[in-house]
């Protein structure tokens, strides 16, 4: 193998930080087995994202293009999968985002290349490729390695490679034109729309209490609201109490939802997915409280507290009052 | 509106011990509870619902054992038309492309307009199933779906993105859409209702029938080991009865400067 392809994901203008961590661990990997790094680029107007990424791979190829200036996984896959044939990359890096689970599938099934998501590591060992995932929501790790050796897709986890520069490079720019008026194409772009907007913003807060679905019952929340209260702090979430419509979706933590840096983090009831620790990768402090002393939370905090929230909650509320009264 | 939809029936594993097996490849499932995939409850609560809306059928599939019946009956029970179960022995031989080069074989002999599938399933967490039978299918697609509305033979589809921004598409029909948990507030089913739907029609097909040749559903990926999370510092658990651990609490939260 001598080259890893890296596919650039671009929202609005804007570069993605799950682009800037694939270039990272595919850098790694070309500095260890001195691959070459290539990132793919189609958009429209996407120069200063060129120009971002230029000295973190060997070679940019853009394709320009008003049809690319959204998200299309059609056109991408025909672009990719022909770039693939030219080029026969050993890698190839995608996001594990909501398009890039898009893309990845139909792309797998079109090259017949083999298909490993959402991983947290990639390592060679002897010209073997291996991939770490995890399974059971976080509860069990697994090693996959792969039947053919021609080239692999992979699926990346966002925020689990660093975002910086690794080794020095300098792009050489290659722009392609495709035809892509041959290219099938029945699904129209119509608009962005914002999914959480609401008069609280939770990402503004220096205190959270956040709420998970250890929590059981739509009434049992006021218990947690009454902590929060008591630390003059916000009430957030976990996605499935957005899920069962018993908050709404604006107080919601996680990659789908905000992504918060309050001072402290308290979780309660809050499994730890890992969509969830995404969201509160910028949180000094986190304090989680959850009756599984194996919850994934607790790897992700920094103090713990296990045991049935019901018990523990009154009392926490109950002392922070009496240290507030002084 | 006819509509296909792929479930999956998965151990439950919150606040539960997971051991490895003995040969390092899944977990020891005989403790286990098992369940409807969360995502796959949301799938067929939203084909029901359109089912309701605009008339037609839903059907629900699923690849598995016997036991795995337990989980169609379910879907009968909210409401789906018939059921098919595809016989193929020990299901954990294949990966993602053997169960979509299977599914995609049953449906595309079916008439439909839509096929749902969840987004990922809660055990192997590999989320790819879905848009691989579209590929597979040929036909029109999303992912991440959290709102559909069905419009002159297009779906008018939201799909979720990372930080709570929707992208709202138009696509024109067949076409397969990978459904996200909160679309809807998946009816309750009973024991008396899935009783009830005993009658309703659930047929077993066998691997054999459809013609795939065993090259075709060889898995191209492998899983090597699977193993407890490596062992990291974590958080440091506040112990002590109930007064101490609060004035541990009380204690981090006024050094962190948050009690003021």
């Amino acid at each position: 193998m001598s080259e890893v392809f890296v596919i650039v994901e671009h929202r609005l203008g804007e570069i993605r930080d799950i682009t800037l961590e694939m270039l990272w661990k595919a850098g790694e990997l070309a500095q260890e087995h001195s691959y070459n790094v290539t990132a793919i680029l189609l958009g429209h107007e996407v120069s200063s994202i060129a120009e971002t990424i230029s000295d973190r791979a060997d070679k940019i190829i853009i394709s320009d293009d008003e049809q690319l200036k959204n998200f299309n996984a059609d056109i991408y896959k025909e672009i990719i999968a022909g770039l693939i044939e030219e080029s026969k990359p050993g890698l190839i890096l995608i996001g594990n985002t909501a398009w890039g689970m898009e893309l990845a599938p139909c792309l797998a099934v079109r090259t017949g290349f083999p298909l490993a998501t959402d991983c947290i590591d990639i390592t060679f060992k002897d010209g073997k490729l291996t991939v770490q995932r995890q399974m059971f929501s976080g509860k069990i790790f697994s090693n996959v390695s792969f039947s053919s050796s021609a080239g692999c897709l992979l699926t990346i986890r966002s925020g689990v490679f660093p975002k910086d520069r690794i080794g020095d490079r300098q792009a050489q720019i290659v722009q392609r034109e495709f035809s892509l008026k041959e290219i099938p194409q029945k699904k129209d772009f119509i608009e962005f729309v914002e999914t959480a907007a609401g008069d609280v913003d939770i990402a503004q807060a220096e205190l959270l209490v956040s709420v998970g679905r250890g929590i059981g019952e739509e009434e049992n929340i006021s218990l947690v609201r009454e902590l929060a209260e008591a630390l003059n702090g916000l009430l957030s979430c976990s996605r499935p109490i957005v899920d069962k419509n018993w908050l709404p979706k604006y107080l919601q933590v996680g990659s789908s939802g905000k992504s918060v840096n309050p001072k402290v983090y308290v979780a309660v009831g809050i499994s730890g997915a890992f969509q969830h620790l995404q969201g509160i990768t910028g949180a000094g402090t986190v304090i989680a409280i959850n009756k599984d002393p194996k919850a994934p939370i607790f790897r992700a905090a920094d103090y713990g507290i296990v045991g049935d929230l019901f018990k523990i909650i009154p009392v926490l509320k109950e002392k922070v009052l009496e240290t507030r009264k002084g | 509106m006819d509509i296909v939809v792929c479930v999956k029936r998965v151990p439950l594993t919150e606040e539960v011990d997971l051991a490895v097996d003995e040969h390092k490849k899944g977990i020891k499932k005989d403790q286990l509870a098992f369940v409807l995939n969360d995502w796959d409850n949301y799938a067929i609560e939203e084909a029901i619902l359109l089912k309701e809306k605009h008339g037609g059928t839903v059907t629900a599939i699923t690849v598995g054992s016997e036991e795995d019946e337990e989980v169609l009956r379910r879907c009968l029970a909210m409401g789906a038309d018939r059921a098919i179960r595809i016989e193929a022995g020990d299901v954990s031989r294949f990966d993602s492309f053997g169960i979509s080069k299977i599914l995609s074989r049953v449906v595309k002999d079916f008439p439909f307009d839509l096929v749902f599938t969840g987004v990922l399933a809660d055990d192997d967490y590999c989320g790819m199933v879905g848009m691989m039978v579209a590929e597979e299918l040929g036909i029109n697609h999303a992912n991440m779906v959290i709102a559909i509305e069905i419009e002159n033979g297009k779906a008018r589809t939201t799909s979720e993105l990372e930080g709570g921004l929707g992208e709202v598409s138009s696509i024109a029909l067949p076409a397969l859409l990978a459904i996200q948990t909160g679309i809807n507030e998946p009816r309750y089913v009973s024991i008396l209702g899935i009783r009830k739907a005993a009658k309703k029609e659930l047929k077993v097909m066998d691997l054999s029938e459809l013609g795939i040749s065993d090259e075709e559903l060889s898995p191209r990926t492998i899983i090597e080991e699977v193993y407890l999370p490596p062992e990291t510092e974590g958080a440091q658990i506040l112990t002590g009865d109930p007064d101490k651990i609060a004035s541990d609490f009380v204690e981090i939260l006024t050094k962190k400067g948050v009690m003021g």
